[in-house]
């Protein structure tokens, strides 16, 4: 799929599946997960470095920035203040201007805080970020995104971690539909289908982690959702066929006995 | 000279600088950013930044993490 490269912000991938780097059982497993995805692009969270334990290795030691494009993102931020400190910190540790902007609105949901998403982005973006923000299934939010400069919007298909797949695939197509950038469906994915099945409604991508690090065999699954968002944007830029009441025959008339 | 690092209170030899620091803690300047009395310093600081009687200093990296519940 060579010739199907994803653009966002002048920035041309490869993979239309993106992976986070959570709750793997270490970081040779996170590694050969990733592998497996085929994903060029990998989420990581900003946290203190642990001061009292260096024995700890770092992630980075496994995932080489060369290769991948590393994504850092705001998770566990509850405030405009904290995710706006937390990208400035990520911006200041890493290499680019990238950040997945969370503003979560509840501890319980994991839902995002849609006013403070819009309120933190508009900071980033006039301090020179590239936003991609973790957002509601709402076509109004994911509109005004776009309005404020961010140059793809990713909206949540379920609760982080919840693995239901797409709760609501009427206002994920109407996302889709009205939203002229590309729309990186984030959170919620179960297992294979629902990455194929955001794919076919037109997503231009899907993040996820816990599908793939809470599987019973990560690396497995991971190349399982490989071959899902490969299949489902194959079957996108096919177009399906309509969906009809009454059976059409394949085979032709004539010629029966 | 007594410093918050990382939330932790440290004992710290009187004129280390944000380098030394790092060094120190056997920390690689080229991971991490480091916060100073709420104020992100730039790597190029580190070796000429001195640390005070009473700062507060964050030195952050990236770990694993998707979207992930508060710690």
């Amino acid at each position: 799929m060579a010739d199907d490269r994803l653009t966002i912000a002048g920035r041309e991938f490869k993979s239309r599946l993106w992976v986070g780097t959570g709750k793997y059982k270490d970081f040779v497993e996170t590694k050969k997960a990733i592998e497996a995805s085929g994903a060029d692009v990998v989420t990581v969270a900003v946290r203190r470095v642990n001061i009292t334990d260096r024995s700890k290795e770092n992630l980075l030691d496994y995932i080489d920035p060369k290769k991948y494009t590393i994504l850092p993102n705001t998770a566990g931020c509850y405030t405009v203040e904290d995710a706006v400190r937390y990208s400035r910190l990520a911006r200041a540790a890493g290499v680019s201007d990238l950040v997945k902007l969370e503003v979560i609105g509840d501890e319980k949901t994991l839902f995002p805080d849609t006013a403070g998403l819009i309120e933190a982005a508009k900071i980033l973006i006039k301090e020179g970020f590239i936003v991609l923000p973790y957002t509601n299934d709402d076509p109004i939010v994911a509109k005004k995104l776009v309005d404020i400069g961010c140059p793809a919007v990713m909206p949540l298909a379920a609760p982080i971690g919840s693995g239901l797949g797409i709760r609501n695939p009427y206002n994920l197509r109407i996302i889709l539909e009205t939203v002229k950038v590309p729309i990186i469906v984030d959170a919620g994915v179960g297992t294979a289908s629902d990455a194929a099945l955001a794919m076919e409604y037109g997503a231009d991508a899907v993040l996820m982690n816990t599908a793939i690090a809470g599987a019973k065999d990560p690396i497995m699954m991971a190349e399982a959702m490989r071959y899902a968002v490969d299949a489902g944007r194959l079957a996108y830029r096919a177009g399906r066929i309509p969906r009809k009441l009454y059976a059409t025959a394949s085979s032709p008339i004539e010629g029966m006995l | 000279m007594h410093i918050q690092v990382n939330g932790e209170q440290r004992t710290l030899a009187t004129g280390i600088t944000v380098a030394g620091l790092l060094k120190d803690l056997d920390i690689r300047p080229d991971r991490v950013a480091v916060e100073l009395n709420l104020n992100i310093l730039d790597r190029s600081e580190f070796d000429g930044r001195s640390l005070q009687e009473g700062d507060r200093i964050e030195i952050i990296s990236f770990i694993g993490g998707g979207a992930w519940r508060r710690a």
